[in-house]
């Protein structure tokens, strides 16, 4: 009860500020102001964050590693990959098809991942994420090079630094499915936590685990996709939320995914409102901030995480 | 027989390097020239100072999947350069000849990296794995430390200074390059006439100590001259981040020998090879400019996919 | 009772079990005894319905575990695997919760909860209940997993080397416990054990493998002979009488 005290007055604070603070002024029209840009602001950050904490710590459960999240899964690059595709050979191609393309390719992206890691050493647990970076960092090198060919180096580098300066109403709506995709991971959370007690274990107590599995990574993919696509990627959100849940109420997460989402959607909006403040009247991208609060975080985490190695 | 390939090694840079100046030379020779052995001798010094630093590093960590770049080395000296900037004004810092401020950048990269990666390489040397991610993470903390402070400075003035910090193979300035290569070849020679005692130092600190070297003296040594060589490659053309780990493996595996007498020189030929050869490929046969820095990086990280997946094989 | 028929396996081009055939009767312990890369695991694993064998089959009480639904086969046969890998912040009572999937799929009821409870008084969880994974000690870690493979309730229960990193008073200990939970007849345990003075000591019947074929097969009592031990571990052997109880030693 406490945590969820906390947290959402920490969040309501959050959408205060984030409604009050922007450039434009609020003399003119301040209903339409609010329609038109903060609110549908302030709900992508939300909403995003949300995903975003969510599809971490599906990932985690899946390679069984608290130290990965979707960024360093390649899944980003591999769906900026698959963007850079849809630019260069439909170029026409609806929202849809585009979100579609991207989710798929995020998924392929994934399952190569999950190939690499499978090969991985158990007892090593921290060499999860570091090939997960470097395979990522692999995948970008390519997007850079066929963006940079083929002269779309200024897309490629708005969906590699996530903001949302640019979100207004009609912008920003498809971020809304991640409330329908936290409905279902709602629905199957029990079996996602299974997941987490390995294949062997999970498969005993009668989980069919490719299938959910499966089923979990789609839902990763397609979050990834539709963040990347409206607002850009973010890193961390996805590590650093489940974490934080984790150390101060458990793994249990028929309980807490409604907190993880909770606390990502702050993390995320935070980020967004710090980036408008500093530098006031400029902003500083959301995932700039994201990236130094949430490796200072990481850092933390591994240092200061007890029992890592047992097992 | 080692010896005898760095001497092939040394060898084949020089007709790369002469082939570079000379591929379809014309008219004004010497404007022309001027030109090309600027970016040569920038492409030689990034090339060298990053493959002696990652074989330095490697050593001194323990690990031969370890780089300077991984770490984020390139990104604290990113954010020192930034940091420099921001204390003493945009136009302040323009204002200081390119070499001195050069010298300074140096002297605090030196000093921060031997405090930071000293305690790193301290308190992690039992948990490599750990050490690794670590290093990864502080290098993505640094570089997004770096972006916040360029992005608080005022937009204006910061465009003012990228140019006078931020150079590019295609844009070096001559005063920069030759300070450069003063330093490279001082560290260079440091390093070397350090060889023996590194050789000892790549046993591990405990065997290391148990033959009586000073080893926490040898490491903080080798950081130094580490932290040197990569001002002098970030200074000159910014991060590549597995530039090093490319060309110490392939040092490591063409010299097959852990005498850092002969590693030392092989990866900085290598590494000066790579990168003019690269660049040859890619500028002169092929037309296309900037791309060399993602090739590496895309068959770098591939490399170090290999080597990690190789080593769990080898178990 | 568990039936095998000619039951292969193979992983690549590695064959690791060789047309094994042999009857498992209900009730009591029965280990499974035998050199490293004997086939055990592999067994235990096909005996679960886990892995799928290259050829043969296995009927549970007359289930095939390979044909039915997976929650249907996880109500008759749980398997503990070897060394479970968890660095979790779930509580015990949690883990041992989830013991009861297979049996309500995410919607427990009070019979679930109750057994849920005795499962933790069965294995002296209860005062750990509230305390996480990663904060247990090694042997009460073993306990609580083994807690909800106990939870799941099934007739069968399958534990791959469990007393693996147990010091002697935990293995012991549960042992004992496994032992005492099963003499009602109610759960019949099929468990690997490294240490063949724990299967002397706990088991009524031992089947012992070799090279991926089973050796022997018998009461415990009968089966510790020396010969027998000799052609299991190529390796002569001492037996002694302790109590009652034999105790092997390798000379």
């Amino acid at each position: 009860m406490k945590a969820w005290l906390i947290t959402l007055a920490l969040l309501a604070a959050l959408v205060v500020a984030s409604l009050l603070i922007g450039v434009a002024s609020m003399g003119d029209d301040p209903v339409w102001l609010m329609v038109v840009s903060r609110i549908p602001r302030t709900a992508a950050a939300l909403l995003a964050g949300a995903g975003l904490a969510l599809a971490g710590v599906v990932v985690q459960q899946v390679v069984q590693n608290r130290m990965v999240e979707p960024s360093f899964t390649g899944a980003p690059e591999a769906s900026m990959l698959g963007l850079l595709a849809v630019m260069l050979l439909v170029p026409g191609m609806a929202v849809a098809g585009k979100m579609l393309v991207a989710a798929a390719a995020a998924m392929v992206g994934m399952l190569g991942y999950l190939a690499l890691a499978a090969r991985l050493p158990r007892e090593d647990p921290m060499l999860l994420p570091i090939v997960g970076i470097v395979y990522g960092g692999v995948l970008g090198a390519v997007g850079v090079y066929i963006a940079w060919s083929a002269d779309l180096m200024q897309s490629l580098g708005a969906w590699r630094l996530g903001e949302f300066s640019g979100v207004m109403i009609g912008r920003y709506e498809w971020l809304w499915a991640i409330a329908a995709l936290a409905g279902l991971l709602y629905v199957i959370a029990d079996r996602i936590t299974i997941l987490g007690l390995g294949e062997t274990q999970a498969r005993s107590l009668g989980l069919d685990y490719a299938q959910t599995r499966m089923l979990g990574l789609v839902v990763v993919s397609v979050i990834t996709a539709l963040v990347l696509v409206t607002v850009g990627a973010f890193p961390f959100v996805g590590l650093v939320a489940p974490n934080i849940v984790a150390r101060w109420r458990g793994d249990n997460l028929r309980a807490n995914l409604p907190l993880i989402a909770v606390g990502g959607g702050a993390l995320l909006l935070a980020a967004d409102v710090i980036g408008r403040i500093v530098r006031f009247p400029f902003e500083i991208p959301a995932a700039t901030v994201i990236a130094v609060f949430g490796a200072a975080v990481f850092l933390w985490l591994l240092h200061a995480a007890p029992g890592r190695r047992h097992g | 027989m080692a010896e005898r390939r760095v001497l092939f090694l040394g060898l084949g840079l020089l007709m790369i390097c002469a082939g570079f100046l000379a591929w379809q030379i014309r008219a004004p020779y010497g404007f022309i020239l001027e030109l090309r052995a600027a970016k040569l001798g920038a492409l030689v010094c990034v090339g060298a100072a990053t493959g002696a630093a990652t074989v330095l590093f490697q050593t001194v960590a323990g690990n031969r999947l370890l780089t300077p770049g991984l770490v984020g080395f390139d990104a604290l000296f990113v954010l020192l350069q930034t940091l420099l900037v921001v204390a003493l004004g945009g136009v302040g810092a323009a204002q200081i000849p390119g070499g001195l401020r050069f010298l300074m950048e140096l002297v605090a990269l030196a000093v921060c990296s031997a405090a930071l990666f000293g305690l790193l390489l301290r308190r992690d040397a039992r948990d490599i794995t750990k050490m690794i991610l670590t290093g990864v993470i502080l290098g993505v903390l640094l570089r997004g430390l770096a972006e916040m402070v360029q992005r608080m400075m005022d937009p204006s003035e910061f465009a003012v200074v990228q140019q006078a910090i931020f150079a590019s193979f295609g844009n070096v300035d001559n005063g920069q390059l030759a300070v450069s290569a003063m330093v490279l070849l001082a560290s260079l020679a440091a390093a070397l006439r350090m060889a023996p005692a590194l050789d000892v130092a790549g046993l591990g600190r405990e065997t290391a100590r148990g033959l009586g070297l000073n080893h926490d003296r040898v490491v903080m040594m080798a950081l130094l001259l580490m932290a040197a060589m990569v001002s002098v490659s970030t200074a000159l053309v910014g991060p590549i981040t597995f530039l090093g780990l490319l060309t110490a493996s392939l040092a490591r595996r063409l010299t097959n020998t852990h005498r850092h007498a002969v590693l030392l020189p092989a990866a900085a030929l290598i590494g000066a090879l790579i990168l003019v050869a690269g660049q040859f490929v890619f500028e002169r046969l092929m037309g296309a400019q900037s791309a060399l820095a993602v090739i590496v990086e895309f068959f770098g990280g591939l490399l170090f996919l290999a080597l990690v997946l190789q080593k769990k094989a080898r178990r | 009772m568990i039936e095998v028929s000619n039951l292969s396996y193979a992983a690549g081009d590695t064959r690791i079990l060789h047309d094994v055939s042999t009857r498992i009767e209900k009730g009591g312990i029965t280990a499974l005894i035998g050199p490293n890369g004997a086939g055990k695991s592999t067994l235990l694993h096909c005996l679960s319905g886990l892995e799928t064998p290259s050829a043969g089959s296995v009927r549970i009480d007359g289930i095939d575990p390979l044909a039915v639904r997976p929650e249907e086969r996880a109500r008759v046969v749980a398997l503990l695997q070897q060394s479970p890998v968890l660095v979790s912040r779930l509580s015990v009572r949690d883990l041992v919760s989830f013991g009861r999937w297979p049996h309500h799929q995410g919607r427990p009821k009070a019979e679930d909860r109750d057994m849920v409870e005795r499962a933790l008084t069965a294995f002296s969880l209860t005062d750990l209940a509230e305390r996480t994974i990663a904060t247990l000690s090694g042997g009460q870690r073993q306990r609580a997993f083994i807690a909800m493979t106990w939870a799941q309730d099934t007739p069968w229960m399958l534990l791959d080397e469990p007393l693996n990193a147990l010091d002697p008073r935990h293995a012991r200990d549960l042992m004992a416990r496994l032992h005492g939970l099963s003499r009602d007849g109610a759960r019949s345990i099929v468990i690997v054990l490294h240490d063949i003075n724990a299967a002397a000591g706990w088991a009524d019947h031992i089947v012992a493998m070799k090279d991926g074929r089973i050796v022997a097969q018998d009461t415990s009592h009968e089966l510790l002979t020396e010969p027998t031990l000799r052609e299991v571990f190529d390796t002569p052997f001492e037996l002694l009488e302790h109590r009652g109880r034999k105790v092997v030693v390798a000379r």
